[in-house]
């Protein structure tokens, strides 16, 4: 069992957690992520680790109430436990000094961003965030990037915080203002992932993506988390999470992850009348 | 029911649900002998002084000696008997092909029905259990401590055989449940979990730590561990990394592979979907590649979980299936269809959807390397099904984690782990390896052997013999 050390609402459906899981956070780097379970009956829910804390043995998650599972995590307080917690799963980032970085988080992706961005930072690269959200509300973790970025861009698509627009907007004006670029890391919905690729691709900047497919076991097992990466299948939980954004086949992504669109809305159904019975 | 003088040359039917009735649920098919039919079966044996079944055996069972204990219906003897060489009878006694093994050395063979080994095996084993199960004295513990890597039926083998020997054992399963492919594989209505999990409590029983959620190369490294202060590690994460065809397609939503769609049915109990909540979709029309018994098993799933047509498609003829002989019949008896020499050449989509399968006749060609008549197709031949759904059933390949996270550990053909097949001492000093990891995909019993043989070498080298 792990014990849920910390909770905090990050707005009113993004929630943080941190778990004591010293022997994952001892090893976790930044781009890896964790499987959880939260009991028996659960499913295995992959996330991507937002922070580790080696000394206190904790490692962090965020993530977004959507479905049923998300939704009755975020039911769990401090001092609960989940059953199961497997990690540090996948790839690390390739973390070294590049130059100029620009990472990019969008909505909840603003979580798993922090990390790499900080390491990007420590490795010396010169950091330039941008982060975006509906609107200030669920806007996040702004103190934590700006303390690991030269500059911190922040935009809202209502403009209630920040700069009204897209954070592709922002890597626009950054990319015609000439500036020298070296790399470029992003997470977030797809759509904003594949966005960003199309921006960079035609400037020739190497371009990170961290993807989410679905997937059962997180080791390499079951395969269903393959994603078209240039002429080859990749297996997102082994190979990557990150992949190199001019080659990935995002249409393909997209399509995947509505696999089990009925069946998720299925689920929650079960379980809010189960809830309202119980 | 009297003893007769002259032998029976048929062997006790076994009793299984009808194919009508078990296709609509996941409970057990077959439903085992009753006290009176394993008596009777044991009274056929000739009690052979050579023993030509347990040398079939590769666990080598003193097969006569726990026969002879049923004939005297001592069955918790018989099973103790069985438990002194193997650990998982309840298991082996279900999944393990007996009719190439134990059986197929069978003297009664050549003038009827050889003895039902496999079936008394499991007799004894369930009569163990229900009456509980009596845990062995365990000798004086001793200060090497040896790690597992993997909890599949090598793993386990080697865990139970180095604790009755008092060494101290940690067994490391990267899923949540121990077991490997006996519990995430193999369907519960072949081999019930709860049955997996009495055979697991029992080697918990002789003093084995496990731990789940830990994925060895990721929260340790093998070299980590060696530091740690494990004197000796045994390596059976099995061949987990499954195979696909690399034809157009593949990667559209209804595409499975045979681990996945076997891993979300059986360990993840899609089919109590949303009792549980991880789903799985199976249309009406659901094709299955391959000709395993991992095929069979998908097929008889997809069955189970709703499919009114099942294909198996295979490119061979049924002669040349891989799959238990008993297995195709219980999924055609269930309603499977074979599609012989024919194999897919593309996956058409809607939608992101599968929507067809064009497939591709063969006829059969002269013997390749493996002996088997090498399918080659018909020019022309192309013919398309409509599929809601296609599991890739071609195998799997050895996950390369280990051997990527341990440098000094040699690797063959398609990144199995190079081991001495005596003793599964790899090129690393201390660590051992046996199953799939190093054979690649074979069977339950195989994985067992080599986990016997490492276990007794570890034992060895630990005592500074070798």
């Amino acid at each position: 069992m792990y014990r849920i050390i910390e909770k905090k609402d990050l707005s009113s459906t993004i929630k943080l957690m941190r778990i004591a899981a010293p022997e994952i956070a001892k090893k976790a780097q930044a781009g890896q992520f964790v499987i959880l379970r939260i009991h028996n009956h659960g499913e295995r829910i992959p996330m991507t680790i937002a922070d580790y804390d080696r000394v206190q043995g904790t490692i962090t998650i965020v993530f977004q109430v959507v479905g049923k599972s998300t939704e009755e995590l975020a039911t769990l307080k401090e001092g609960d436990s989940i059953l199961n917690f497997l990690g540090p799963l996948g790839q690390p980032s390739e973390i070294k000094n590049y130059g100029k970085a620009v990472c990019i988080g969008g909505g909840v992706g603003v979580a798993p961003i922090y990390p790499i961005a900080r390491s990007l930072h420590e490795a010396g690269n010169k950091v330039i965030s941008i982060i975006g959200a509906r609107n200030d509300k669920m806007l996040f973790y702004k103190e934590e990037m700006n303390s690991v970025s030269e500059h911190l861009h922040i935009v809202t698509d209502d403009g209630s915080r920040g700069k009204q627009g897209l954070v592709t907007d922002i890597l626009c004006d950054l990319l015609e203002s000439g500036e020298q670029i070296d790399l470029v890391f992003a997470i977030g919905p797809v759509p904003m992932m594949r966005a960003v690729a199309e921006l960079t691709r035609g400037y020739g900047i190497k371009t990170f993506v961290s993807l989410n497919p679905i997937m059962v076991d997180g080791t390499g097992m079951c395969g269903g988390c393959r994603v078209s990466v240039g002429e080859t299948s990749k297996f997102a939980c082994i190979d990557g999470p990150d992949f190199d954004a001019h080659q990935v086949d995002f249409d393909q992504l997209l399509e995947r992850q509505k696999m089990y669109c009925q069946e998720e809305q299925d689920s929650k159904e079960h379980w809010h009348q189960c809830n309202c019975r119980g | 029911m009297t003893t007769k003088k002259t032998r029976k040359k048929t062997r006790e039917v076994m009793q299984t649900q009808q194919p009508k009735v078990r296709v609509h649920n996941f409970d057990e098919v077959a439903l085992g002998y009753t006290e009176e039919q394993a008596v009777a079966e044991a009274e056929r044996c000739l009690n052979c002084k050579k023993k030509p079944c347990s040398n079939g055996c590769p666990v080598g069972v003193d097969i006569p000696g726990f026969i002879e204990l049923i004939r005297e219906k001592d069955f918790l003897g018989a099973a103790k008997k069985i438990k002194e060489s193997n650990n998982l009878p309840a298991i082996c006694g279900r999944v393990c092909p007996q009719e190439e093994q134990c059986e197929k050395n069978c003297i009664l063979g050549k003038k009827g029905e050889p003895l039902a080994i496999g079936r008394l095996e499991r007799f004894v084993a369930d009569r163990e259990r229900e009456c509980g199960v009596e845990m062995p004295p365990l000798p004086e513990p001793q200060d090497k401590k040896v790690a597992v890597v993997g909890s599949g039926p090598a793993g386990l083998t080697v865990a139970a055989d180095l604790a009755k020997l008092g060494y101290g054992v940690t067994m490391f399963e990267a899923l949540h449940d121990p077991g490997g492919v006996l519990i995430y594989g193999i369907p519960q209505f072949r081999l019930p979990k709860e049955i997996v999990k009495g055979e697991i409590d029992y080697i918990q029983g002789l003093g084995v730590d496990l731990k789940v959620d830990s994925l060895i190369g990721r929260i340790q490294s093998v070299d980590e561990l060696l530091a740690d202060g494990y004197d000796a590690i045994f390596i059976g994460t099995g061949a987990g990394l499954p195979n696909f065809m690399d034809i157009p397609g593949e990667n559209l939503n209804g595409v499975y592979s045979a681990n996945e769609f076997l891993t979300r049915t059986n360990l993840m109990k899609a089919y109590q979907f949303p009792e549980y909540d991880t789903p799985i979709k199976v249309g009406k029309r659901t094709a299955v590649i391959g000709g395993g018994n991992v095929a069979m098993d998908s097929a008889r799933c997809a069955l189970r979980l709703g499919a009114k047509e099942v294909y198996i498609i295979y490119r061979r003829s049924e002669k040349e299936m891989p799959a238990r002989a008993e297995e195709i019949e219980h999924a055609v008896e269930e309603g499977v269809k074979l599609k012989l020499l024919c194999a897919p050449t593309r996956i058409i989509g809607e939608d992101g959807w599968v929507k067809a399968l064009e497939c591709i006749n063969f006829e059969l060609g002269e013997a390749d390397e493996s002996g088997r008549r090498r399918p080659v197709p018909i020019k022309g031949s192309e013919f398309i099904m409509e599929m809601d759904t296609v599991v890739m059933a071609i195998g799997n390949s050895p996950n390369p984690l280990i051997s990527q996270t341990t440098p000094d550990l040699k690797t063959g053909w398609r990144g199995v782990l190079v081991a001495d097949p005596e003793t599964g001492l790899t090129t690393k000093p201390g660590v051992y390896a046996g199953g799939d990891i190093v054979t690649g995909a074979a069977t339950v019993i195989s994985a067992m052997g080599a986990g016997k043989k490492a276990a007794a070498a570890i034992d060895r080298y630990l005592k500074g013999d070798s």
